[in-house]
């Protein structure tokens, strides 16, 4: 949406995303879920602290109620696909009126943990959109759940993230 | 890390122990490089300005969302379970920020043979301001 545009609009509840409401996507499934994957997500988020041992030495891993080597609950399996999302390429531009998004916030659900082989399959869907009239201006949020479970079919996650456009 | 706290042990209005981390590119880039997040927002101080922040760059609130799993872990240890998680975020992770994650006990419960703990969690940046309110369960070990 143009800034003029926007500037002048009642809603940003376009036809096309109205019509994407409660439409869940095709199923992404991540590649195998490696040790290494793991240690080095765990050593991102402690740095520059050696991170907790179940995340990376497996005699250990072995002495917990997991039996093994697990992943943080924040991991994604779905970092680094071989084909490149085409929103990222650019450099943004400074956006104006309806073309500026913030992260809102997100609630998380888990279940069975992440393990070093694990295929994780995800489907994500827009669930609910709300607009008001705020600080910002006409501001909507958009609310976006995801389900992830394993190559067992076991719940592992789901999500549900707020997106503001304002 | 052994379990480190036992349901029977911890009470309503309990504070667990405080998770603190000074942010900037050092932990940005390293946590792009795991989560494949290189966003221009976070790597770049123009781009950050044009995305309204005065101070250009900030940081991810995903690593935020991670800072606060680690607080938890710390003080629950190995064998307990996170179950929920659910966070606001209000204001912005700037370069050099201290980062103080919090959290204080306000249910206790036993609900389908799970001894479930809920806090409030919050990261509060070195002016005290609240930057990710929202709570957290967690399901902890017995000592039965």
């Amino acid at each position: 949406m143009s800034t003029d545009a926007a500037t002048a609009a009642t809603t940003y509840i376009t036809p096309a995303l109205k019509d994407s409401l409660n439409v869940w996507s095709a199923p992404e499934v991540s590649h195998p879920v490696d040790c290494s994957d793991i240690r080095k997500w765990a050593i991102a988020v402690y740095w520059p602290e050696v991170p907790p041992k179940i995340f990376w030495d497996e005699a250990y891993a072995k002495t917990t109620k997991h039996g093994g080597i697990i992943a943080p609950r924040e991991f994604n399996p779905f970092a680094w696909p071989a084909v490149r999302p085409a929103d990222r390429a650019a450099r943004p531009a400074k956006r104006g009126v309806g073309e500026r998004t913030m992260n809102g916030g997100q609630k998380e659900t888990y279940g069975v943990p992440i393990r070093p082989g694990d295929v994780i399959t995800s489907k994500t869907a827009l669930v609910k959109m709300e607009e008001n009239t705020g600080k910002l201006g006409l501001t909507l949020y958009k609310y976006t759940e995801m389900r992830w479970t394993n190559q067992k079919g076991e719940f592992v996650r789901s999500r549900i993230s707020i997106s503001i456009v304002y | 890390m052994a379990s480190k706290v036992y349901f029977e042990d911890v009470k309503v209005g309990d504070e667990i122990p405080k998770w603190v981390k000074q942010t900037d590119f050092m932990h940005w880039n390293r946590y792009a490089a795991v989560n494949d997040e290189f966003v221009y927002i976070h790597m770049d101080d123009e781009s950050g300005k044009n995305a309204g922040n005065a101070q250009g760059a900030f940081g991810m609130g995903n690593l935020r969302w991670a800072y606060l799993h680690n607080m938890l872990r710390e003080w629950a240890g190995d064998e307990a379970e996170m179950k929920e998680m659910n966070v606001q975020y209000r204001a912005i992770n700037q370069k050099h920020d201290t980062l103080t994650c919090t959290g204080k006990i306000t249910e206790k419960k036993t609900e389908n043979g799970e001894n479930l703990v809920r806090l409030d969690i919050n990261v509060l940046n070195q002016d005290g301001k609240s930057t990710t309110p929202g709570y957290a369960v967690i399901a902890l070990p017995s000592r039965k």
